[in-house]
């Protein structure tokens, strides 16, 4: 049997969708209460280690493959630059000018509204949680022959 | 009452400090590592900065797992050879002694704790940011506003250093295993 026990797999296979839901909550209202992308990103990344841990490499490799991370992981942070030279060039402004809040302003406290804060922080949820699970499963899989292989 | 509670908390880190380097255990010394990291999430609660807790505190879990995952299987006991001579250690207090003195003259100058630096100054970037921050980005966390809009270029130099960073990580732990299985085919 792969993985950890009983126990662990089933807890792990109920609680893992909440955890992923927490973390884009944190993403979606990072410009309206405390959190934001990075910190969302990371809660992302650490239910997909949870799936790591508990039911071992192949499972979490067939729900977001090591490709598709360092994808996600391209994708995050081209689209940062892209929102920033958005500003720039197609605005006429400056990079990185809030050119959505100035031409379209939201209303305050809503989740629509203040501009590029929100694609920034969904751009940057996307770069740090696929590029940490990335990193745990290089340092989870990659090691010393013999030992830990799942 | 904060004030209390943070030295408290910051008396509680130490401690934990000095565990982390007196244990001879390398998994006890990456649990142990863990509560320094915890008492400084809340430490941030309680110093208003619920932004700073959230990220400490998710950061630390995933360090935590990942160094546990490490170290889990390995029991290294290497500690460097100490002198225990005086002379040798002559040096250690100079500096810390050093350090003292002028990290005291230093903390006399700055404002009590807790007073907000530019307050008296209208014109202060921070100043600015507080009271235009709403209008100006239409976001109410102030921090994002602050992260995202008016100091989005450093946030694009540390997402650009992330991402090198765990390129080079990912680029030299492939060459370490594919070595392996070289030598495993062999």
């Amino acid at each position: 049997m792969k993985g950890m026990s009983l126990i662990v797999k089933v807890i792990a296979e109920l609680i893992k969708g909440f955890i992923i839901l927490f973390g884009v909550y944190i993403i979606l209202n990072g410009h309206l209460s405390p959190g934001g992308g990075f910190a969302g990103g990371v809660i992302i990344a650490a239910s997909y280690i949870l799936v790591t841990l508990a039911f071992g490499r192949e499972r979490a490799m067939k729900e977001l493959s090591e490709r598709g991370s360092h994808l996600l992981d391209d994708i995050g942070v081209l689209s940062f630059w892209f929102i920033a030279v958005l500003g720039w060039i197609i605005a006429g402004q400056a990079f990185f000018s809030n050119f959505i809040q100035r031409f379209a302003p939201g209303s305050p406290f809503q989740i629509l509204t203040s501009g590029i804060i929100l694609a920034c922080n969904i751009a940057i949820g996307i770069k740090v949680g696929s590029s940490l699970f990335a990193v745990f499963v290089a340092l989870a899989h990659f090691e010393p022959a013999g030992e830990g292989e799942d | 009452m904060v004030e209390f509670i943070l030295l408290l908390l910051l008396l509680f880190m130490i401690i934990g400090a000095l565990f982390v380097i007196e244990m001879d255990n390398l998994l006890s010394t990456a649990v142990v590592m863990g509560t320094i990291g915890f008492g400084l999430s809340v430490a941030f609660l309680f110093l208003g900065a619920p932004d700073l807790a959230i990220v400490q505190i998710v950061v630390e879990i995933i360090s935590l797992v990942i160094l546990i995952r490490a170290t889990i299987n390995r029991d290294i006991k290497e500690k460097a050879e100490e002198s225990t001579s005086l002379v040798s250690r002559i040096p250690i207090f100079v500096i810390v002694a050093l350090l003292f003195i002028f990290t005291y003259n230093a903390f006399q100058h700055l404002p009590p704790f807790g007073s907000p630096l530019f307050i008296g100054r209208l014109d202060a970037p921070a100043n600015i940011y507080l009271q235009n921050g709403l209008n100006k980005t239409g976001a109410s966390n102030i921090v994002a506003a602050i992260i995202l809009d008016f100091r989005a270029y450093d946030t694009l130099g540390e997402a650009t250093v992330l991402f090198t960073s765990i390129v080079g990580a990912l680029s030299i732990l492939r060459l370490v295993t594919r070595k392996r299985k070289e030598e495993k085919d062999k």
